[in-house]
C-alpha cells in the first residue's frame, strides 16, 4: 500500500462524509428524502466501508476470500437496513 | 536463471491471508458480527416506531456525529500511514503516525463525551423510550471499541517508538492496525443509520 493511494482513500472518506452529512440537513429541500435518501446514504457507506477495507485494512491484495467476508457483511447490513426501512415505509 | 521461487515477487498473485495475525481477523469477523445484530435489532426496532425515532433522531447532534465520523475516518488513515512507513523501515516516522491516530481517537473520545453529557444532563437515560435504549447502548457499545483501540494503538506506539517492528515484522503493528479500522468501519455504518436516516 503506498501513501498515495492511502491519501486519495482519506480524501474520497471525508467528502463521502460530508454528502452524508449534508442528505441529514439539506436533503429534504434538494429533493434527496425518504426512500432515496436511504438509497443514497447505504450506497455512499458502502463506498467508504469498502476504501477502509481494501486501502487501510490492506485487503486489496488478499485473496477474494477475505475480501469477501467484509464486503459481504457490508451488504448483508445494508440490506436488512433497507429491508427494515421498507417495512417501515408500509 | 528465473527459476528461483520468490514469494515475495510482485506477481507472486493475491495473498493468502490478510494483513495481521490470522487470529485478530477472526476476532474482527465475531465483532463484526455483534454490531451487524446490534444495526439489525435497531432498523427492526425503528420499523415498529417509526414516528418516535424520526422524531428522536432530531434531537441528536448530528454536526457532532459528523465530526466524529471526520475524526475516525482521520485516525485510521494515520494507522494506515503509520503501518506503510513502518514497513518501509521508518519507524520514527511511524510512531508519530501512530500519536495522530491517538490523538484523533481521543478527539471523538471527548465529543461524544460532550454529547453524552448534554443527554445525560437533559435527564435522558436507557428508559427514556426505546429509540434512547438503542442510541445509549449501541452508541456505548462502539465507545468502549474506540478506548479499546485507543490502548492497542498505545501498546503500538511504545512498541515502534522502541524499533520493535520493521519490514521483517509486521504481525503486531499490522493487526492492531486492523483492529483500529474495525472500529472506523462500524462507525461508518453507524452514523447514517442512527444520525440520518429517517
Amino acid at each position: 500500500m503506498n501513501t498515495r493511494q492511502l491519501n486519495i482513500a482519506w480524501v474520497i472518506l471525508i467528502l463521502a462524509t460530508l454528502a452524508t452529512f449534508a442528505i441529514g440537513e439539506i436533503g429534504d429541500s434538494i429533493g434527496i428524502a425518504g426512500p432515496l435518501a436511504m438509497a443514497a446514504l447505504l450506497v455512499i457507506s458502502f463506498i467508504k466501508g469498502r476504501l477502509v477495507a481494501l486501502d487501510f485494512m490492506g485487503l486489496r491484495g488478499v485473496k477474494f476470500f477475505w475480501r469477501g467476508l467484509l464486503l459481504g457483511w457490508l451488504l448483508l447490513v445494508s440490506a436488512l437496513i433497507a429491508i427494515a426501512y421498507w417495512i417501515a415505509l408500509k | 536463471m528465473n527459476a528461483s521461487p520468490d514469494t515475495s515477487a510482485p506477481h507472486a498473485g493475491p495473498a493468502a491471508f490478510p494483513p495481521g495475525d490470522l487470529a485478530i481477523w477472526f476476532f474482527i469477523l465475531a465483532e463484526l458480527l455483534a454490531f451487524g445484530v446490534f444495526f439489525a435489532a435497531y432498523a427492526f426496532g425503528r420499523a415498529h416506531n417509526v414516528e418516535l425515532f424520526n422524531e428522536m433522531q432530531q434531537t441528536l447532534d448530528r454536526k457532532a456525529g459528523a465530526l466524529n465520523t471526520v475524526l475516525l475516518i482521520t485516525g485510521s488513515w494515520c494507522v494506515a500511514r503509520a503501518v506503510e512507513a513502518v514497513g518501509r523501515a521508518r519507524a520514527t516516522t511511524g510512531a508519530r503516525w501512530l500519536l495522530a491516530g491517538i490523538a484523533y481517537g481521543g478527539g471523538f473520545l471527548v465529543v461524544k463525551g460532550f454529547e453524552y453529557a448534554d443527554k445525560f444532563g437533559a435527564g435522558i437515560n436507557l428508559s427514556t423510550n426505546s429509540f434512547y435504549m438503542f442510541y445509549l447502548s449501541l452508541t456505548f457499545f462502539h465507545f468502549m471499541h474506540v478506548i479499546l483501540g485507543m490502548v492497542i494503538l498505545v501498546a503500538l506506539w511504545v512498541k515502534t517508538r522502541n524499533g520493535d517492528y520493521g519490514p521483517a515484522d509486521m504481525n503486531g503493528i499490522e493487526s492492531g492496525a486492523a483492529y483500529w479500522h474495525m472500529v472506523d468501519l462500524v462507525w461508518i455504518v453507524l452514523f447514517p443509520l442512527v444520525y440520518v436516516m429517517r
